[in-house]
């Protein structure tokens, strides 16, 4: 992919015009992204050592990093097997409806975290559709961990469907119907044919939705109640701590999951470039 | 996938159902799956939503959406969803060109920090902005005593909007700058056009499609963000109260009705605009992640 064309003309004035173009992009990047970054890095720090352990260590901080880890991992284990399987049957096959699924699968993309909040409480909450049948079974869904994770599944169902997708059509179906051909199973098919030439645009939807689970607060906040030591995730003690004007503790737990997100995206980086050349192998 | 190649015991006579999609039942079967998570997942709950929202009528719905407080939101929503999908429309746009066109030290750090808004929790970019921009902090300080106010007005919400759409705009128009023929800019400067004609009649048409979906995108975005937001915004009724923080100021007052009649209307313009982008970026051949 050489993009590199030899430009013959006008050699100083193109060479102004590209160090001047690099120059604001740069600058752009830099004060929108960058220092913003460096000053919750200085603020959290600024306290010292001995303020980051006694944070780190609070009962309720490290039971919202817990809870805020569960939700993660069950929604990004759920979004990926339910994924797999619906970005399969949107690839694979052909039926009447076949196009409003495909738009269902987006729609998460355009609903607010706060609506998304809404539509469980609307469902769940006092006078809802399905409260009855839950409440007489006595299991609690609003302010509750199912409510939690609910919430959390709808806004990540788009990052798999739509890493593995476009992957699956540039594999077509030949190695598959070879596999069916010498007499594999659908489930052996697809467990060594189909899923190793997805592993990488699957990682990379895995990669999207752990960074988009740790860090969903509003459709949480709202289904949750923010129950101290109970419901509270890392992002809504994050919101508690800079209410009661503990800023200092705050500023270090954002600073603790800005950090995990830098590593989820080196890991993006890392999947994205497997996964296109994956994508045009 | 030489190294992978299958290892079967035996050949075996091809069966009648060797392959998902020519099993009848497990054809079926995976595809009712497949429409019961999206039905109950996604389509179920927003037809709640909506039922919700006109249940009272349309005259509730029309009374909900003019409230003198609802149409503030609104309209500081809508108003800063705008400046910040045209700001970024540009800074877009040339940071994809930058990192397509031009090789130099650092690139591969600087496409990496594009995408840190994807992976940064939305909540944590409000902290971030509070800590930078916040009365606390030397650079708030700075600004405040020449008279400029970030945190807690407007240019601090515009800031949060402009962080999380970002990649968007970049990550849709850089696909189609790697696929572009380079040759006629080329012959464009060579025909003695300069470098700004070159990019109007040039670069630009074949761009249009890509910065009109990755900008819909980014203004759907923004429209709905509430966690970058919260935090910097101060939410005072009227001047910094956007309609996501005013639709949870509702929920947590448990006026579920105006609640849903306002999301009603936030939804649905976004989904609009969702679904024109699709059709733009399929033309495209550009992804959205």
């Amino acid at each position: 992919m050489s993009t590199q064309p030899a430009l013959a003309a006008g050699g100083a004035r193109q060479k102004l015009l590209r160090w001047s173009l690099i120059g604001v992009s740069l600058l752009y990047v830099l004060i929108l992204l960058l220092a913003p970054f460096a000053g919750i890095v200085w603020i959290a720090l600024k306290e010292g050592f001995s303020a980051i352990t006694d944070t780190l260590t609070r009962s309720d901080v490290t039971h919202a990093y817990y809870l805020t880890l569960i939700i993660t991992v069950i929604t990004v284990a759920v979004t990926t097997i339910f994924g797999v399987l619906t970005a399969w049957v949107l690839v694979r096959h052909r039926f009447f409806g076949r196009g409003f699924m495909n738009a269902l699968v987006d729609l998460p993309f355009a609903v607010s975290p706060i609506i998304v909040g809404l539509m469980c409480v609307i469902l769940f909450g006092r006078g809802g559709w399905f409260e009855p049948f839950f409440s007489s079974r006595g299991i609690q869904v609003i302010f509750a961990l199912p409510s939690m994770i609910l919430v959390t599944a709808f806004i990540c169902i788009p990052f798999v469907i739509r890493g593995v997708a476009p992957i699956l059509v540039e594999l077509g179906t030949d190695e598959e119907e070879a596999a069916k051909t010498l007499g594999a199973t659908p489930f052996k098919t697809f467990l060594r044919v189909t899923l190793p030439n997805i592993r990488w645009g699957l990682l990379y939807g895995i990669a999207l939705s752990t960074a988009r689970a740790l860090g969903e607060v509003g459709a949480v906040l709202i289904v949750s109640g923010s129950i101290q030591g109970q419901t509270e995730t890392a992002t809504l003690y994050i919101l508690r701590a800079l209410e009661e004007r503990q800023e200092a503790q705050g500023y270090l737990v954002a600073l603790t999951l800005a950090a995990i997100s830098v590593f989820i995206l080196l890991g993006i980086e890392y999947l994205k470039n497997k996964r296109t050349k994956e994508q045009s192998a | 996938m030489s190294e992978q190649g299958l290892v079967l015991e035996a050949p075996r006579a091809p069966r009648p159902w060797a392959s998902p999609g020519e099993w009848w039942g497990g054809k079926w079967g995976l595809r009712g799956l497949a429409l019961f998570y999206l039905g109950i997942m996604v389509a179920l709950p927003l037809a709640a939503v909506v039922s919700r929202g006109l249940s009272g009528g349309l005259s509730a719905f029309a009374d909900a959406i003019t409230a003198p407080v609802a149409l503030e939101a609104l309209k500081l929503t809508i108003g800063l969803a705008i400046a910040t999908t045209i700001i970024n429309a540009f800074f877009g746009t040339l940071l994809a060109y930058v990192l397509v066109r031009y090789r130099f030290p650092g690139r591969n750090i600087f496409s990496a920090l594009v995408d840190l808004p994807f992976a940064i929790p939305t909540l944590v970019t409000g902290v971030m902005l509070v800590a930078l921009y916040g009365p606390n902090s030397p650079v708030g300080g700075f600004l405040k005593d020449h008279g400029i106010q970030i945190a807690f007005a407007w240019p601090g919400i515009l800031l949060a909007l402009l962080f999380v759409t970002l990649p968007f705009i970049v990550r849709t128009v850089q696909p189609v700058l790697l696929e572009m023929d380079w040759a006629e800019e080329e012959a464009s400067y060579v025909l003695g056009a300069n470098g700004w004609t070159t990019f109007w009649k040039v670069i630009l048409p074949h761009l249009r499609a890509a910065i009109t979906g990755g900008s819909l995108l980014a203004f759907a975005r923004a429209l709905s963000e509430f966690g970058a937001i919260v935090i910097i915004a101060g939410n005072l009724t009227g001047k910094t109260l956007t309609a996501p923080v005013y639709i949870f100021q509702l929920t947590s007052q448990f006026k579920y009705d105006e609640a849903a009649a306002v999301s009603t209307l936030l939804f649905g313009l976004s989904f609009v605009l969702v679904l024109i982008t699709e059709r733009l970026l399929n033309r495209t051949g550009a992804e959205v992640l």
